[in-house]
């Protein structure tokens, strides 16, 4: 029974992360029909500024304002410089984009901090906390996790439900044509959702990186269960990616905890071929039909 | 002032012409329908006044400013609104987003926006917070017109609004259009395949065919000429 808890508070808090991760690959799915494959890169590099800075010294809380920032002006520019160019396309050409940016981004990283494994502050104690007479595998760390990445879930909602910048974008994203004759500036808006799915990539970033080591490729697998995660929930719908993120969270911690941690990339992999078997448009996606 | 004046409106895609040498005026605070069959160029011409698509040659003139120059966000904001065909309402959004996200450009109090539009179509005020995509095809068409009227537009572009209407309907509508231009002093250019309906408010037609000016008339005179109407305008 302990075991079984501890597994699954594991799973909550890993879940968590993948949710805000998929997330941020949804907000970009929504906006331009582009799965962007450079998220988790994007991620790397700010956890990577934001571990200069601590080693410089800085204080925990500014390194991750830093990284949010740069997120922001980093999934602003690539959308900007490298993909709105080929956004117009065949649909091929993104991915190739947003795979080439991913590899770019890996070897710089390998180029400027190297490829050695470093670890990153987690600010708070990763010792689980005692409850009764079992400690649990469940430390004031995560407890900070599932509060940051609730509060920017929440922060999110209120943007895109109850702002008039927030009516913009899902106009934008729902019905270009419409929202630009009605004034809405959509490649600013677009933009704009690739900065914002750049600050929640980063913010994963930065709270998964006490739990594994900072590597070039440290957010692959971040990556990869993100992007199980939003397509479990069909890519379009945000709580769907939160649905999913928890789903493949617990699911890959049961695997790991009863059946060997190497079965957990496989464990992914199942869950997303009996997805999408079984209802490839996604768990949380309506089918629309549309008039034409 | 505020007339709209297109000139030698020329579109092709690809080597089809759209739209052959345009011209023609819509007055001041008067209605302008733009008839003729299926792919004679009524939504091009739209389209190419608000900049959706780019014309070839020619000049859509309105209030000093060359709209065929201007990105299509700006033109709304020089006081053209464009109902594009389909009644391009956002399903996944309520009615009272997409009437806020019409008028949201001006940052103008929203509340004599709402107020006015529910004046004109009752129906919508009690379908405020409902999705779009629940609303039927009328009910459609008043939210898209709706939406361009939060914008207080001098000039009104409509695209087929009687499409897949009810005639019921199709009478209604027509009728609150008429009183834009009569009570509002707004500026409307209707295209429509439903001649008959459309003469019936308008105070000029337009009869394109082929993506050409065919005749340029005061709308009786168009309505009375029988030749005219059985040969481009089927009635």
């Amino acid at each position: 029974m302990q075991r079984f808890v501890d597994l699954t508070l594991n799973g909550v808090t890993y879940g968590m992360i993948y949710a805000v991760f998929a997330l941020a690959i949804v907000l970009i799915w929504r906006a331009t029909r582009i799965v962007n494959f450079a998220q988790g890169a994007q991620a790397m590099v700010t956890t990577y500024i934001a571990a200069t800075l601590v080693e410089h010294q800085a204080n925990y809380w500014l390194a991750v304002v830093v990284a949010l920032a740069s997120g922001l002006v980093i999934g602003g520019v690539i959308e900007r410089v490298i993909v709105r160019p080929v956004e117009k396309g065949p649909v091929l050409n993104p991915v190739i984009v947003t795979l080439g940016t991913l590899v770019a981004l890996e070897a710089l990283a390998g180029i400027i901090w190297g490829g050695g494994l470093r670890s990153f502050p987690a600010y708070f104690s990763q010792i689980g906390v005692v409850v009764g007479k079992h400690r649990l595998a469940f430390s004031h760390f995560d407890i900070y996790v599932l509060v940051a990445i609730v509060s920017v879930m929440v922060l999110l909602v209120l943007l895109f439900r109850f702002t008039p910048l927030g009516l913009r974008m899902r106009a934008s994203a729902f019905a270009p044509e419409v929202a630009r004759l009605l004034g809405v500036r959509v490649g600013r808006m677009l933009t704009l959702g690739w900065a914002l799915a750049g600050v929640v990539g980063a913010l994963a970033g930065v709270l998964v990186a006490p739990k594994l080591l900072l590597s070039p490729n440290f957010m692959d697998a971040v990556f990869i269960y993100g992007f199980t995660a939003a397509v479990i929930g069909g890519l379009d719908s945000p709580l769907g990616a939160v649905v999913g993120g928890l789903a493949t969270g617990l699911a890959l911690s049961y695997v790991g905890g009863y059946l060997g941690s190497t079965l957990e990339a496989l464990g992914a992999l199942a869950m997303l071929m009996v997805v999408l078997m079984l209802r490839p448009q996604g768990v949380f996606t309506r089918v629309t039909s549309r008039e034409v | 002032m505020a007339a709209v004046e297109v000139a030698d409106l020329t579109v092709h895609y690809g080597p089809v012409a759209a739209l052959r040498g345009v011209s023609f005026v819509a007055e001041e605070g008067t209605t302008t329908a733009v008839l003729g069959a299926n792919g004679a160029g009524k939504t091009t011409l739209l389209r190419s006044m608000t900049g959706l698509v780019r014309p070839d040659r020619g000049s859509v003139r309105f209030g000093g400013d060359e709209l065929t120059r201007l990105r299509v966000e700006d033109v709304v904001r020089r006081g053209v609104a464009h109902v594009p065909e389909g009644r391009g309402v956002i399903e996944e959004l309520t009615v009272e987003e997409n009437l806020r996200l019409g008028g949201l450009w001006r940052r103008r109090s929203e509340r004599d926006g709402f107020d006015a539009v529910f004046e004109l179509f009752p129906v919508l005020r009690g379908r405020r917070h409902q999705h779009a995509a629940t609303l039927s095809g009328g009910e459609r068409q008043a939210l898209a017109i709706g939406r361009a009227l939060m914008s207080r537009p001098k000039v009104l572009l409509l695209d087929e609004p009687s499409l897949g209407l009810a005639p019921i309907v199709t009478g209604q509508l027509m009728a609150r259009l008429a009183s834009l231009s009569r009570d509002e002093g707004i500026t409307v250019v209707l295209v429509e395949q439903n001649a008959r309906t459309a003469l019936s408010i308008a105070s000029r037609a337009v009869v394109l065919n082929l993506g050409r000016v065919v005749v340029a008339d005061r709308a009786e005179a168009v309505a009375a000429d029988t030749q005219l109407r059985h040969h481009y305008l089927g009635f």
